[in-house]
């Protein structure tokens, strides 16, 4: 079969897997005040629609930030403008200044999630097929099993059409830039990325492996010559991408300043709810949200943060090709989301791990179906569990360390006993907590129980993959994709 | 090797991370994928259908079986055949489980998530039987070794039964019970390709105790089993040995389907039921089309008396007081009364169809050709009813596709006749789904499918030049017009106050047209077809 109709069939297969979850409930569903985060996207419609910009992200009369206040970069800001003017065609109610507050319709629900459809398809998915189409190894068959494997992924289906929000904007212009800088295009990369991170400020954990990575490539180019020339080209598309973003904020000293504190809410503590951080999970054995104070415990998490990421940018710096640049965003991505300040079990999107935020919102079927989908269709078509020799997972100079101490180990079939473990565990765990009522001393036992499991996964994934970038050992496969 | 054990052992390599050496992996991963989708569209929207079937669960599992056929608390009384109540009855101690409130016959319209979640958990695990049933017809292909997956029969045809957009969209979200259904009559199928007439037989008796819809196809199984089982050799040539006829295997024959039926009606004549279930099976219903005109001679037959009356009208040949009231208001009502043509009654129908199959079964009777003309002749007589009927559902044109799948993976004349057929019966039941969430749903899944079979049936076939021809690609690409007219330009026109019903008779009219088209070459192919029992390997 042609490639052109494979890849159609795993377009329309992920699309339709989207839409089928949208069916589904979504955040705050029918649970006034506040409803959720669904709601905070119909206000923030409501808000830049009426109110002018530079009244977005202040508390005045018209606009309490204490109700879903904007928190997000200004592009998102601009594409709930234009979503906004699109609802007003078709239903003012849904954007009545105040009175459309906690509107809830059929319509209306079908309005929201055809928004997130529309931006999947124009930003998200073709980035998905270029990235697959070019940088995937293997027969052409191989890049479609990964395309419709990225494309079931159940995270940000079950987020983005199930809970409701918009991280395929954010994720696919990330997306895009990390293909332009794997094509040579630096400039259009660093332009893509921008753009991502001013629409959702989480993008920064993934912004030192891309400063590293140009930085590095320039500095290879030499700082005298071309490389300073292209440096000075990234430094100023960045600028003016910013400067255009922040355009209408750039006027009043106190914009730009109101709209950081809207982004990075400092005051708001450690962690809120169960996140699967080193910080919430530490606060289980020593209660240091409310043993330290405020200032200590900014200190400490960037302080961490900067630790766990220092070495692998370091190391992207001396080396930037692109098999660092992926591991590096991994680590950095990995390395903020266990150690920062302030962060949300979504933003590690990773299905599994968000399992009772997805009960909360009535989403247990859908996220049954996606993960054992996507965990089938990944063994079966990736045969990732095949893969598992020491070769593969890159651990050899691991190896010769532990030949001494436990020579009788066959590291293969450890990692594939653990993975079904870490399955059993997870699927007992999903299993509890829907089904079984938690002891009354312990009424939080199994959300605490799922994030300390899953904080100790990303422990050794972080070290794993920084061991990997850190130490890599020769490919087997021929470097052909490195810049 | 069971399936069972077969399904262990691959839970099992996957475990152990062993190569698949068995190849027959992808077709468990082709079923759960499916399987999957299915259980993603629990929530979407059902139709009346899904009271249906709940007031079924109700009426089996609360009153005794004297007072099945009576009960009319509903509107939509029993009328399915014994068995298919046997089967509810079944499902309702399951269902006692999920939601005992459904199964009390006065909660009309009772829809709880449990009730949702447990029909449609039925509708999917019940499709078992269709998987076995469509693995059993890829082991009647014939097979090139060494083929890449992808471009093997097998593959193919289980994709296009397996994912077929008419059950998942009928069955999934309408709401019913087809696939188990044709999953028998597959398998019927199949143990005839296989040369185990007595099961095929059997399987084909309970088929028709459960839904006796499938008398449509009944002439087929008759003239065949007759002919090719019954008489048990041919002549060198093809024709009748009619010294080879067994009277043992008629009788067998005959016991088998009579006691089936026995089973099944036993109680009900033994009640003295028997008119009382037979008036319900075959309600005299008014009305010569449905309100949404299946595309078939009659929805021609219907633009056809429109056009000429108003010709009539616009010329100053007709009086317009003297028309029926109901021709010139457009409006589509259940007694359709024809102005200038001659109004159709339904003897008239009864006679139309059966003209229109008497030539196929006549062809194998005088010529069979094993199997393969078996499944032709089948095909022709589910389209000639479809084509022919009275208030013919466009569901029915199922009938003719799943098994028409089977011959499309084999000849390539069969392979062209099956796109046109499946994409223009696929479009036409794009009204069951009238709702806006499901639009992109069934657009999705009609791209896929359409896509699939094309892009599928065109590589195993490419030797040869293209499958379609011009025209009928034009035909084909004109569905896409047609589709944004009626679902997104017209509802914002003026006409939409008026003339509401004005896209549904556009997409029967257009889609009778490819159906028609589609009739006719299949019929040529069947009257043309040389005999080829030598050769081929189904016989």
């Amino acid at each position: 079969m042609e490639n052109w109709s494979l890849f159609s069939l795993c377009v329309l297969l992920g699309l339709t897997s989207r839409w089928a979850v949208s069916f589904h409930s979504y955040s705050g569903a029918g649970k006034p005040p506040m409803f959720g985060d669904y709601e905070a996207q119909r206000h923030w419609q409501e808000v830049t629609y009426n109110l002018p910009v530079h009244e977005w992200y202040f508390n005045t009369t018209n606009n309490d930030l204490n109700y879903w206040g904007l928190d997000y970069p200004p592009l998102t800001a601009y594409h709930s403008l234009v979503c906004a003017y699109v609802a007003k065609l078709l239903n003012p109610e849904w954007v009545e200044l105040h009175a459309s507050r906690g509107y809830e319709s059929h319509s209306h629900k079908l309005f929201m999630r055809a928004t997130v459809l529309f931006t999947d398809i124009l930003i998200y998915i073709p980035a998905v097929l270029l990235y697959c189409f070019y940088f995937c190894d293997g027969s052409s068959k191989q890049k479609v099993a990964t395309a419709l494997c990225i494309l079931l992924y159940p995270g940000l289906i079950l987020i983005d059409y199930g809970h409701f929000q918009y991280n395929s904007v954010s994720l696919g212009l990330a997306l895009w830039g990390i293909l332009g800088l794997g094509l040579g295009w630096d400039l259009f990369g660093s332009l893509a990325f921008t753009l991502a991170l001013n629409y959702k400020q989480m993008e920064l954990y993934h912004s030192l492996p891309f400063f590293c990575y140009l930085l590095g490539k320039c500095i290879k180019q030499g700082l005298i010559g071309r490389g300073f020339f292209q440096l000075a080209k990234i430094s100023l598309t960045v600028l003016v991408t910013f400067a255009l973003c922040w355009m209408p904020f750039l006027s009043d000293p106190k914009q730009p300043l109101q709209v950081l504190h809207r982004l990075f809410p400092f005051g708001r503590g450690l962690f809120e709810d169960k996140v699967a951080n080193t910080w919430c999970s530490l606060n289980v054995l020593i209660k240091i949200k409310t043993l330290l104070s405020r200032e200590t415990q900014l200190f400490l998490s960037f302080a961490l943060t900067l630790l766990f990421i220092l070495p692998s940018s370091l190391k992207l710096l001396s080396k930037p090709n692109l098999w660092q640049f992926k591991l590096a965003l991994v680590n950095s991505s990995l390395a903020f989301f266990l150690f920062s300040f302030q962060v949300h079990e979504k933003s590690i999107l990773l299905a599994a791990f968000m399992l009772p935020l997805l009960v909360k919102d009535g989403l247990l079927l859908p996220y049954v179906v996606t993960s054992l989908a996507f965990l089938f269709l990944s063994l079966y078509l990736l045969s990732a569990l095949e893969r598992s020799t020491e070769e593969e997972l890159r651990l050899g100079l691991y190896r010769k360390l532990t030949r001494h101490w436990l020579p009788k180990l066959n590291l293969s079939r450890i990692i594939k006993w653990k993975f079904w473990f870490s399955l059993v565990a997870m699927a007992a765990l999903s299993f509890t907590s829907v089904w079984l009522e938690p002891p009354a001393k312990f009424p939080d036992l199994f959300p605490v129980l799922v994030s300390i499991l899953s904080f100790l996964h990303f422990l050794g994934f972080i070290i794993y993959f920084n061991l990997v970038q850190l130490m890599e050992p020769q490919r087997k496969k021929s470097q052909k994709k490195t810049n | 090797m069971s399936a069972t054990s077969h399904l262990l052992k691959v839970v099992i390599q996957t475990v152990m991370a062993a190569p698949m050496t068995n190849d027959q992996s992808w077709f468990y991963a082709l079923a759960l994928g499916v399987s999957f989708l299915k259980c993603l569209l629990i929530n979407a929207y059902h139709s009346t259908d899904f009271e249906v079937h709940r007031n079924w669960l109700a009426l089996t599992h609360s009153l005794p079986v004297s007072q099945w056929y009576y009960e009319a608390t509903s509107e939509w009384t029993l009328d399915y055949p014994p068995l298919f109540a046997w089967f509810e009855y079944g499902l309702s101690h399951i269902a006692c489980f999920f939601d005992k409130e459904m199964l009390v016959v006065p909660n009309l319209n009772y829809a709880s998530p449990a009730t949702v979640l447990f029909q449609r958990l039925s509708v999917i695990v019940a499709d078992v039987v269709f998987f076995y049933a469509v693995k059993e017809c890829c082991k009647c292909l014939r097979e090139d070794k060494g083929k890449d997956l992808l471009g093997k029969p097998s593959f193919i045809l289980t994709v296009l039964l397996l994912w077929n957009f008419g059950l998942l969209i009928v069955d999934h979200i309408h709401f019913q019970y087809n696939g188990f259904l044709f999953g028998v009559l597959l398998l019927s199928i199949a143990r005839h390709c296989q040369n185990r007439h007595f099961e095929g037989a059997f399987l084909f008796s309970v088929l028709l105790n459960l839904k006796h819809i499938y008398l449509y196809i009944a002439p087929a199984y008759g003239i065949y089993l007759l002919r090719c089982f019954c008489f048990t050799q041919s002549n060198a040539d093809g024709s009748l040995q009619w010294r080879s006829f067994s009277v043992v295997r008629l009788v067998i024959l005959g016991t088998i389907v009579l006691s089936t039926f026995a089973v099944s009606f036993g109680p009900f004549i033994a009640l003295g039921q028997l008119p009382q279930v037979l008036s319900r099976l075959f309600p005299f219903k008014r009305g010569l089309c449905h309100a949404y005109w299946a595309p078939n001679i009659w929805a021609l037959y219907n633009i056809a008396d429109k056009a000429f009356s108003i010709l009539g009208v616009k010329f100053r040949l007709l009086d317009i007081n003297k028309l029926p009231k109901a021709s010139m208001t457009g409006g589509l009502v259940q007694e359709f009364q024809h102005s200038v043509l001659p109004s159709v009654s339904p003897l008239a129908t009864l006679v139309c169809t059966l003209l229109s199959i008497l030539p196929a079964l006549f062809k194998i009777w005088h010529r069979p050709n094993g199997a393969r003309g078996f499944l032709r002749c089948l095909v022709i007589c589910a389209l000639g009813s479809f084509m022919f009927g009275w208030h013919v559902h466009e569901k029915a044109i199922m009938m003719a596709i799943l098994p028409l799948s089977l011959l499309a993976v084999d000849s390539r004349k069969d392979a062209g006749i099956f796109l046109m057929l499946s994409v223009t019966s696929h479009y036409s039941l794009f009204p069951l789904l009238f709702t806006t969430q499901e639009l992109p749903i069934k657009i999705f899944l009609m791209l896929l499918f359409t896509i699939f079979s094309l892009a599928s049936l065109k590589t195993l076939f490419r030797k040869g030049g293209a499958l379609l021809n011009p025209l009928e690609v034009t035909y084909l690409l004109g569905l896409i017009p047609l589709e944004l007219i009626c679902e997104f330009v017209y509802p914002l026109t003026v006409w939409q106050k008026t003339f509401p019903f004005l896209p549904l008779m556009l997409t029967s009219v257009y889609c009778a047209l490819g159906v028609t088209y589609a009739f006719i070459r299949l019929y040529i192919s069947l009257l043309t077809c040389s005999d080829t029992t030598k050769k081929t390997k189904m016989q």
